[in-house]
């Protein structure tokens, strides 16, 4: 249930970036959202739909580009993405000797507007 | 159509405030641990327990995270420390900015150690850094042995994780030995 108040900080940096570049209206939000950020991104598009009313960016639609997570053996030095979510094991040489390396990021990198 | 770069992360405030709360502790002298686990995992059993086993030679001070009730910092200070109730009203995990006025309640310049227990979940507690030295995770014997791979995000974030329950190890369907260990590492 804490979309509604991560959904509540989007809001705030997207409206101040806005103010700063005086525009009219924000039509997008491009966001960057690692599989293992534990976000459900349609609860913070229905959060959004309902905080942002009355806002420049009311009609904003929020883009989320999936970053999957990224594993590092250190056994082997491979680094590899999750195929099958039950198992961590490294795809070269099965070693279960791995760190994540990526895949937690919640970003918002751009916002379209006009 | 105009693009604005941004380029910020979205938990940044609690980022921020968990920095500042980690500085805070050390100039205290303070060391600072966040036990995070399943509802009825044992936290507070657990905590209870180390309490007693440390309270002649460290001063310890608790902070509870639940969603409703004083239960589990009552139980708390009936050892005689100093502890402090945080209700988060329905909020599934505990944050910085309530860390940081349940540290105004206690008396941070007369204790070597806080453990703070955070609400009873296994998914978000994990993408909220409290400022403390460690990530403590305490998985039970009950919940099966399948939990790291359907909480990834808990259990990579972790600096310790301890086996609660294991007395039930004997009935248990459960393999433990097959547990991804090194996963954890991080
Ligand atoms: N068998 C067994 N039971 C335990 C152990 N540790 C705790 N329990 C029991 O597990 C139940 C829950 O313990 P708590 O310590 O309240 O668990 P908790 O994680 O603090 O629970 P919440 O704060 O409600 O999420 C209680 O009935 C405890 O007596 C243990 O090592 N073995
Ligand atoms: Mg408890
Ligand atoms: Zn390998
Ligand atoms: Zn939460």
């Amino acid at each position: 249930m804490h979309e509604l108040s991560i959904t509540e900080n989007l809001l705030e940096i997207t409206l101040r970036h806005a103010q700063v570049a005086d525009v009219k209206k924000v039509t997008q939000l491009n966001l960057v959202m690692g599989q293992m950020a534990s976000i459900v991104d349609d609860s913070v598009q229905f959060y959004w739909d309902i905080i942002a009313k009355g806002t420049i960016a009311q009609d904003a639609i929020l883009k989320f580009e999936r970053i999957p997570a990224t594993f590092h053996c250190l056994d082997c030095d491979t680094k590899f993405t999750l195929t099958n979510q039950a198992d961590f094991s490294c795809p070269h040489c099965q070693s279960t000797c791995v760190q994540v390396i990526g895949g937690d990021e919640f970003r918002l990198d751009s916002i379209d507007v006009e | 159509m105009t693009r604005i770069p941004i380029v910020e992360h979205i938990m940044e405030a609690n980022t921020t405030l968990a920095m500042e709360l980690n500085e805070r502790l050390n100039a205290a002298n303070v060391f600072a641990v966040n036990i995070m686990a399943s509802p009825g995992a044992g936290k507070t059993t657990f905590i209870k327990s180390t309490i007693s086993l440390l309270k002649d030679t460290k001063r310890i001070g608790y902070i509870d995270g639940d969603i409703a009730t004083t239960i589990d910092s009552e139980k708390v200070a009936e050892l005689g420390i100093p502890v402090v109730q945080i209700n988060t009203g329905g909020g599934c995990h505990l944050d910085s900015n309530m860390i940081s006025p349940a540290l105004d309640k206690l008396p941070l310049n007369d204790l070597d150690l806080i453990i703070i227990e955070n609400v009873g979940n296994l998914i978000c507690p994990a993408n909220f850094n409290l400022g403390t030295h460690l990530n403590i995770l305490l998985a039970s014997i009950p919940e099966g042995d399948d939990k790291p791979y359907k909480y990834p995000p808990m259990y990579r974030g972790v600096d310790v994780l301890v086996l609660n329950k294991i007395d039930l190890l004997p009935i248990s369907q459960s393999c433990y030995n097959s547990l991804p260990m090194n996963f954890l590492h991080n």
